[in-house]
């Protein structure tokens, strides 16, 4: 009755949702995450000017990804949230006051350094919440006829909190290419010297996790050591990013850093992707199980056809106009 | 005492959502006249016009800004407390709710960057149809959210099939019965929020003397507005009235105040609910009344509340008040429509320093008015999440404990206190900067293209002092 497998493009769809959303949202999550550890305020000024214009259109992402989860595999969304409730009233606390700190921290003269602590507290809550939930979607959820039963603090494991470490990392890394392709003088040298000592700590982070996670699960173990073994070229390829990254930091190439930062990431996610492959909530939900009526994901899935590329040629186009460094002085306000 | 989950999580809905929807309410009204004022500007090259467009848009720009800011969290609330709920209505919520955030996205993408930092910088006949574009795209948006709101009130083409209801015909499922009343009461609800808050604070400008010429034809043109839709409001809330007593006859009992099904039901102006009694203390109404207004007779049988057990009725006592709230409200509103009339002959509308004053306070009062509304529908509603099929009860989120509830609801009042506290008290700042500073700037660095909602307005958070 189904002419072809919506739940397939509908995880397609949602699978690059996620990674748009972490790239995007995750290099100005990391300016903010540096923020305290800027130079000075100039450089402080800077940076913030050099998310400005795009900020608010990477996180809409995510509450399309809200919506469409909702829409697409209803199951993930209503597993989810409640498992992760505390966490996601964090994240979202911090995305609001970080939000709220963009728009006021220009207009503000004697409060601006409670709005400084507002933008980089909000950016770390929300960026180690973030990393938490991905640490909960790899350590499995428990549940029971498709509903989540355990408590409001089981999400905190050592193993969710050392994932929190690495997303805010990851994201501080991010921020920190950023930086260094966005900027010149004094906060260029100084992104360039957080950068290496950054990517170290990614690296550690996410080599600990890869170790962790086939010796606590079966299914992943099994996958990457007797199934299929052409999946070990996407960590060769993360590891090759990261080898470029560090040579770029030190050749003073000035997009090499960031764009290979981006590869680490989507590298490192694919290979996320595949260890749980069929399964969303892992360990025993899969797609199919979570997804919605075959009509429901057709009804939506004509309209974002639509405005999809007309959302990406908008967001190509915005950081097409604000290419090149910032300077000091053509600040936005 | 226990902690209740589903009372708290209800509490915390009617606060993230009470918040979230007093920002677009007036947003959807003023981007509207925004689009009018453009008109005028187009047509008749009259600067006036722009000048008041281009305060307007400054204002439009705040409140979208924190529109945005607090619907990110509403996108999350079903999820999080609602999860059973959501699961079980996701194949029709999801897709509408979705298409809500799509068309705002699209909105933002294309045209409200336009509005907001065009002027000058496109033909004008492509900035006013952005300014159309932005009004028309509030509307679609309120579109998809009333469609999925009036679904949970009288639902219709979905059948439940394995605990989830599958949707068997869009068209019923999004124009389900009440949805047309619902979108044309809370349209018109829109436009009272605009036209009241525009009219509020160019009262509050003629009685400091400022830009009087402006601020004069802007009131002018909100109280020929207010004249026609004002009253239109009264016809449309009783005809949603009618459709709530056809579809929900026990939310209407409480809004009457009504316990037992009799004929002859008088309007109770006032009266104490007593909902353990089952009956209300101090009654003051006009015998009749209620019968003639809802049955169009004054002998007309009119449902009671106690026609079902007590365990599926609304909270009467709020209900009740909320609905009176929301009538005197808009009375008051009609009184000051026909006010604004009487007091054309020789300019008296803006020259009446009492008029004027009065006027001022009015902007509060559509908001109130909303909000009264909506505690109407939705308590009214009560117990029923998806009204006939699904209580509150059976809708919450299984694992929440009354604990989660209570630590995520003060948290969101924490957090909405400080942050809105700060958008309120920088709109005040651009109020006060008025058309004046509004009117100064629009030659600003090309990194205006941020295209970003705050930075339309240019007034700065505190008082002069401190280096810039």
């Amino acid at each position: 009755m189904e002419p072809f497998d919506l739940t397939l493009i509908w995880a397609g769809i949602v699978a690059f949702g996620v990674i748009m959303y972490v790239l995007m949202d995750g290099f100005d999550l990391g300016v903010g995450i540096l923020f305290p550890l800027a130079p000075d305020e100039e450089s402080r000024d800077l940076m913030m000017n050099s998310v400005a214009p795009v900020w608010d259109g990477n996180e809409t992402w995510l509450v399309l990804g809200g919506t469409g989860l909702l829409a697409a595999f209803p199951m993930v969304y209503t597993i989810m949230l409640p498992a992760l409730y505390i966490g996601v009233f964090l994240m979202l606390a911090g995305l609001i006051f970080r939000g709220i700190a963009f728009e006021f921290r220009f207009k503000a003269n004697r409060s601006r350094w409670l709005w400084n602590l507002a933008f980089a507290g909000g950016s770390t809550l929300a960026a180690f919440a973030q990393g938490m939930v991905v640490g909960k979607y790899i350590e499995g959820i428990n549940t029971a006829d498709g509903v989540f039963v355990g408590g409001p603090l089981d999400f905190i494991t050592p193993f969710t909190l050392l994932t929190g470490v690495g997303l805010v990392a990851g994201y501080a890394l991010l921020g920190s290419t950023w930086t260094l392709m966005k900027t010149e003088g004094v906060t260029r040298q100084w992104a360039q010297r957080m950068a290496r000592p950054l990517l170290l700590m990614v690296l550690a982070v996410f080599g600990l996790i890869s170790f962790w996670t086939p010796i606590v699960d079966q299914a992943v173990y099994e996958r990457w050591f007797s199934t299929l073994h052409v999946i070990w070229v996407l960590p060769a390829l993360a590891l090759f990013c990261a080898w470029k990254i560090w040579q770029g930091i030190g050749h003073n190439r000035e997009g090499t850093p960031f764009v290979f930062t981006m590869g680490l990431f989507v590298f490192t996610y694919l290979g996320l992707l595949v260890s749980k492959w069929p399964y969303v909530v892992p360990p025993e939900i899969t797609l199919y199980d979570a997804a919605s009526a075959w009509e429901s994901q057709l009804f939506l899935l004509l309209g974002l056809l639509f405005v999809i590329p007309i959302v990406l040629t908008y967001t190509a186009w915005t950081y097409w106009v604000f290419r090149g460094k910032v300077r000091a002085g053509d600040g936005y306000h | 005492m226990d902690l209740d989950p589903v009372l708290l999580s209800r509490i915390q809905f009617a606060f993230v959502v009470s918040f979230h929807a007093i920002f677009p309410v007036f947003t959807i009204g003023l981007a509207s006249f925004i689009a009018f004022l453009e008109t005028c500007a187009y047509r008749t090259g009259n600067p006036l016009y722009t000048r008041l467009s281009k305060f307007w848009i400054k204002v439009f720009a705040v409140v979208f800004g924190m529109g945005v800011v607090s619907g990110i969290v509403m996108s999350f609330q079903f999820g999080t407390n609602w999860s059973n709920f959501a699961q079980a209505t996701a194949n029709f919520l999801g897709p509408v709710l979705s298409y809500e955030v799509v068309t705002a996205f699209f909105l933002e993408a294309a045209f409200l960057g336009i509005l907001l930092f065009g002027r000058g910088r496109v033909p004008g006949g492509i900035y006013l149809l952005a300014a159309f574009m932005v009004a028309i795209g509030t509307f679609i948006s309120s579109f998809w959210i009333l469609a999925a709101n009036s679904w949970m009130h009288t639902p219709a083409g979905t059948v439940m099939e394995n605990g989830m209801h599958q949707v068997t015909a869009w068209g019923e499922a999004i124009f389900n019965p009440s949805f047309w009343y619902r979108f044309a009461h809370m349209g018109l609800a829109s436009f009272l929020t605009g036209a009241f808050v525009v009219a509020s604070l160019s009262a509050w400008f003629l009685l400091k003397g400022r830009e009087v010429e402006a601020n004069r034809r802007a009131l002018s043109l909100c109280l020929w507005l207010l004249l026609v839709i004002a009253p239109a409001q009264l016809w449309v809330g009783d005809l949603h009235g009618l459709n709530t007593l056809e579809h929900q006859p026990t939310k209407v009992a409480a809004m009457e105040g009504n316990w037992e099904t009799s004929s002859n039901v008088p309007l109770l102006l006032f009266a104490w609910p007593d909902q353990q009694a089952q009956t209300n203390h101090w009654e003051l109404g006009i015998p009749g009344l209620a019968s003639l207004i809802l049955k169009h007779d004054t002998e007309g049988v009119v449902p009671g509340i106690s026609a079902v057990p007590k365990d599926e009725q609304p909270p009467v006592g709020i209900v009740f008040w909320s609905f009176r709230v929301m009538v005197g409200l808009g009375m008051l509103m009609i009184a000051f429509a026909v006010a604004g009339l009487l007091l054309r002959p020789g300019g008296r509308y803006w020259r009446s320093r009492w008029f004027l004053k009065g006027l001022v306070p009015m902007g509060v009062a559509p908001f109130i008015a909303v909000l009264a509304g909506w505690f109407v529908t939705e308590m009214g509603r009560a117990p029923w999440l998806v009204y006939g099929q699904m209580t509150h009860a059976e809708g919450v989120t299984p694992s929440l404990t009354g604990g989660m509830a209570l630590f995520s609801l003060i948290g969101y009042i924490v957090v909405y206190a400080l942050v809105f506290t700060a958008g309120l008290y920088y709109l005040s700042r651009v109020f006060q900067a008025g058309l004046e500073e509004a009117s100064g700037d629009g030659e600003h660095a090309e990194a205006e293209h941020a295209k970003r909602p705050f930075s339309a307005a240019h007034v700065p958070l505190e008082q002069q002092g401190g280096h810039a």
